[in-house]
């Protein structure tokens, strides 16, 4: 599969090297060069500095070609720009969306974007650990 | 009519001063507790600190019953979310969003904001108007028909001035609309004579622009 990652804090960089041992192919964009330094020394794929809600960057990172975009930058709003420019404008076929915020993350799921609240998954985690 | 303001900056606030003469209910919401605090002591308590793109802040601030929202502040994202969330969760009837890189402008609309504001390519039009060595004014695209509607000043040195529009070297497929000179504006015939200073409204091919701007206004040396 070919992916961009949006983003590339602890998760992205994690995600883009479990996606690469996987085999994907794997494109990386973040607005701070130095993000990149949390990439693992032998990451193969691309790493491209460039705004993600801004179109003209993510034609650049090749997403007319992607099979999937995921969005897991700090902002829950660029987060969910820059989902809705990969599915409306581009219509890559799978979008994932990180956004902290639970209530705004109900929303986009029942707008129709794929989402993934930290949040609520991280708390169920939690309570899970504590109460058996 | 009960607006709500997201983003107490320099728009939001003198947004507010105007909507407030006219008599509307206005609600700013804005997450910098110091610019909370300077609207409060300048304009009264129209003012709510929060995040207008959070559900529970917009449920405070009595979104349910706004009839407007309009989001004005210097982030697209922001300005997005917030009408998306007042559209789809509470919803306002009617979403305005302030749009700092043009290029969104069709994202926005495909996404259902019912109005966007560019502030960027409202300025820069402007400032088009005022340049003199750009006599020819980009108004509107027709959608679909590769035709433009342009504005084109008649420099008062032009070759043009005194000329009927028949003997005007037009492109093919290029019209003057409507002329707006010392009289007012007329809708001009074959016959009609170009004033100096006077401004055409035309439809013209994309390709044809710069022919037209050349019809209009060489100078009578370059001819």
């Amino acid at each position: 599969m070919n992916v961009i990652i949006m983003g590339c804090g602890r998760v992205g960089a994690q995600l883009a090297a479990l996606l690469e041992e996987e085999g994907h192919k794997v494109t990386v964009m973040d607005r701070e060069s130095q993000s990149f330094s949390r990439l693992p020394p032998n990451f193969q794929g691309r790493a491209l500095v460039g705004d993600g809600t801004d179109e003209d960057y993510l034609r650049r990172a090749g997403i007319e070609e992607a099979d999937a975009f995921v969005a897991v930058t700090q902002g829950d709003n660029r987060n969910v720009m820059a989902a809705q420019i990969a599915k409306h404008l581009f219509n890559v076929p799978k979008v994932v969306c990180r956004i902290y915020d639970p209530l705004r993350e109900e929303l986009y799921h029942s707008l129709g974007l794929e989402t993934i609240s930290p949040t609520t998954v991280g708390a169920k985690l939690l309570r899970d650990v504590l109460i058996d | 009519m009960y607006i709500i303001v997201v983003g107490g900056g320099k728009l939001g606030y003198y947004l507010t001063t105007t909507l407030l003469k006219e008599g509307h209910e206005i609600l700013i919401l804005e997450k910098d507790p110091a610019k909370c605090d300077a609207i409060c002591e300048e304009l009264g308590s129209v003012v709510v600190r929060g995040d207008g793109c959070e559900a529970r802040t917009l449920a405070e601030a009595g979104t349910e019953r706004a009839d407007m929202l309009i989001a004005v502040t210097n982030e697209d994202e922001d300005n997005l979310v917030a009408c998306q969330v007042a559209k789809h969760k509470f919803n306002v009837p009617r979403t305005i969003a302030r749009i700092n890189n043009p290029k969104n402008e069709a994202l926005f609309k495909k996404l259902g904001i019912d109005v966007t504001v560019s502030s960027t390519n409202l300025i820069l039009e402007h400032i088009a108007e005022e340049v003199p060595t750009h006599p020819l004014i980009h108004l509107l695209t027709l959608t679909g028909r590769n035709l433009e509607v342009v504005e084109i000043k008649v420099p008062p040195n032009s070759a043009a001035v005194g000329k009927r529009v028949r003997e005007l070297a037009l492109p093919p497929q290029s019209v003057i609309t409507l002329m707006v000179g010392k009289w007012g504006a007329v809708v001009p015939t074959l016959d009609t004579i170009l004033e100096p200073g006077a401004q055409l409204i035309a439809v013209t091919r994309t390709e044809a622009k710069e022919a037209l701007r050349e019809a209009i206004t060489a100078t009578k040396g370059a001819e």
